[in-house]
């Protein structure tokens, strides 16, 4: 078998949109290299899911249940994921670039002694050697590469919001059940609690107002949300944003992070205060429709992206300006 | 309980928070080129913040690895001023731009060669190339317990306990150590260290010990480069800022017509 195979993502019983975009770019590539395409698909009850994946036209759906595959234990679904290698023999393996992906990915690279490249936003076939061609930024996204490696399977993990996910196919694909050889003794890392924290959905919002180490101390969180109170009266969702400097010292929580390690969003209006506009930083945030940054300093970077800007303290400008929104509600 | 015994891999990069004006991409040499001092990789920093916790809380040894072509041991010995024991450079002409696994290889070997340990820490990636591959990797080639992205590291009972960053929250999990942990910026900055302190302590380091590919038992065939194909310039993200200029007051009435108009 020489098949392009996917890892597919469950999200609430349903399959993860991440999965569906590589659902759409592993047909393109497997077309172009005329194989298959598989998805694999993991989990202690993945019945529901592997008809939904099967009903996007891939050739076949695997189908890998065990009770030690419910939740993400990272040791038992590497075992799996490289025995359903081992036995599919593909071509191409794609992973999403979610957490889970991120984690695999390297661990799998290593036992299947492949090279893999993480967080593509393009990819292709060299038709010269039928090898990837992987495209991926680096430097935080001050500079783009394409890497082509060898070995076998061909391996990447893949960005989300950049490829169109696949639509509904006419002929459905057989599923196949892989019965995965784990057992306990294979965890090595053991989990003692999954703990749920309230998450901002920063990708959710219409308004993001993003503090930096501009912002001074974690007390300036409190003057943005003042704004956010203010503008939540004329603007749908309006959520606190931050740059990676400000989780770094305990002001904020990393949910709020934007960027390269953080989300990355395209809000319609994204207020950067305080924040010098790290590379890192401007590929989270630079789909944004309207930017408008705030901060001291004139020659920063941020206002080289910006489409307002205002050279003052935020602590003077941003209390002003939410009374300004207030009386005028 | 005797003292334990930590690894930081702390890279040295072109500082990945330069101003853009400062950076550059030179499509033949396949570099990006930064016009300001390099640093070690932020997460990098998190990493080593963490073991001289662990140290202060419960004795530790600090040893800090650094690869590359070359290291300059000046951007390496601020780990040494802010806590960690002792710092090796693993410097080869063959170590220049070398794929996540052959420079996990190497690091394995220096690592072996070091012999006993109890963790081993690294950044969740490199500011560099953004790869996040070769901590993972480094300890999958050891046979040690992985886990990605830790958010706090505890040290109990010979197990380490960390809060590693999940989607929703945080899971708590346990690896009897030795064990490796790649570690995420939430676990908070590497202290801050002063100009003076700095210089004064730098003062009091003796010579930092350099490995080559050959001190680590490494056959120079069984390197493998990245295979760039090409490196380019992103697409351009300039948009024509319009500054809004004037008193506060007047600020806010001309940014809340902003507000409006993008209704």
């Amino acid at each position: 078998m020489n098949d392009v195979m996917i890892l597919g993502d469950v999200k609430e019983g349903s399959l993860d949109i991440r999965t569906l975009e590589l659902l759409g770019v592993g047909k393109k590539l497997a077309g172009d290299l005329g194989v298959g395409l598989s998805v694999v698909l993991m989990g202690d009850a993945v019945s529901t899911v592997a008809e939904q994946a099967a009903s996007y036209g891939p050739d076949r759906v695997y189908k890998l249940e065990h009770p030690l595959l419910k939740g993400v234990n990272p040791d038992m679904w590497l075992a799996s994921l490289q025995q359903a290698c081992k036995q599919i023999n593909p071509k191409i393996v794609l992973l999403s670039h979610s957490l889970i992906g991120m984690e695999l990915g390297p661990r799998l690279a290593c036992r299947l002694n492949t090279r893999l490249t993480t967080d593509c936003i393009d990819l292709s076939i060299d038709p010269e050697d039928g090898l990837l061609l992987r495209t991926k930024p680096v430097s935080g996204g001050n500079a783009i590469s394409v890497f082509k490696c060898p070995g076998e399977p061909q391996l990447a993990t893949v960005r989300a919001n950049v490829f169109d996910p696949a639509e509904a196919a006419d002929g459905n694909g057989e599923i196949v059940d892989m019965v995965p050889e784990i057992d306990e003794s294979m965890i090595t890392v053991e989990s003692i609690e999954v703990v749920k924290e309230e998450v901002v959905a920063l990708d959710k919002a219409d308004v993001v107002i993003s503090g930096g180490a501009g912002l001074g101390d974690e007390d300036g969180f409190e003057i943005l949300q003042d704004l956010s109170k203010a503008l939540s009266k004329s603007f749908g969702s309006v959520m606190i944003g931050c740059s990676r400097v400000a989780v770094d010292k305990g002001w904020i929580s990393s949910d709020h992070q934007v960027g390269l390690t953080g989300t990355m969003i395209s809000p319609d209006i994204y207020i950067a205060v305080g924040i010098s506009g790290a590379i890192q930083h401007l590929v989270g945030m630079i789909k944004s429709k309207k930017i408008i940054a705030i901060n001291t300093d004139p020659g920063c970077n941020m206002f080289n992206v910006a489409d307002y800007g205002v050279v003052e303290d935020y602590e003077k400008v941003v209390p002003a300006l939410v009374k300004r929104l207030e009386e005028l509600s | 309980m005797k003292e334990i015994g930590i690894i930081v891999c702390a890279k040295q990069i072109p500082d990945p928070e330069a101003p853009l004006s400062d950076v550059s991409v030179n499509a033949e040499t396949q570099e990006v080129v930064v016009d300001a001092p390099p640093v070690i990789s932020p997460f990098d920093e998190n990493a080593l913040e963490v073991a001289i916790r662990l140290k202060e809380e419960l004795g530790a040894k600090i040893t800090v690895l650094s690869m590359g072509k070359k290291v300059s041991d000046t951007v390496l010995r601020k780990s040494l001023v802010a806590g960690a024991d002792e710092l090796i450079l693993l410097q080869d002409d063959a170590f220049e731009k070398l794929d996540s696994h052959s420079i996990a290889s190497a690091l394995a070997g220096a690592i072996r060669k070091i012999g006993e340990f109890d963790l081993v820490l690294t950044g969740r990636q490199a500011g560099d190339w953004d790869s996040g591959q070769v901590g993972l990797i480094l300890g999958e080639i050891l046979g040690l317990p992985c886990i990605n992205l830790a958010r706090e590291i505890k040290v109990e009972d010979g197990n380490v306990v960390v809060k590693k960053v999940i989607p929703e929250g945080y899971e708590r999990v346990r690896a009897k150590m030795p064990a490796l942990v790649t570690v995420s910026n939430e676990v908070g900055e590497l202290r801050y260290i002063s100009r003076t302190k700095m210089l004064k302590m730098l003062k009091g380091v003796g010579s930092i010990p350099s490995w080559s590919a050959e001190d680590l038992g490494i056959t120079l065939e069984t390197l493998q480069k990245m295979g760039i194909m090409t490196l380019s310039s992103p697409p351009d993200m300039r948009r024509d800022c319009q500054f809004i200029e004037g008193t506060p007051d007047e600020l806010s009435d001309k940014l809340a017509a902003v507000f409006k108009s993008l209704r």
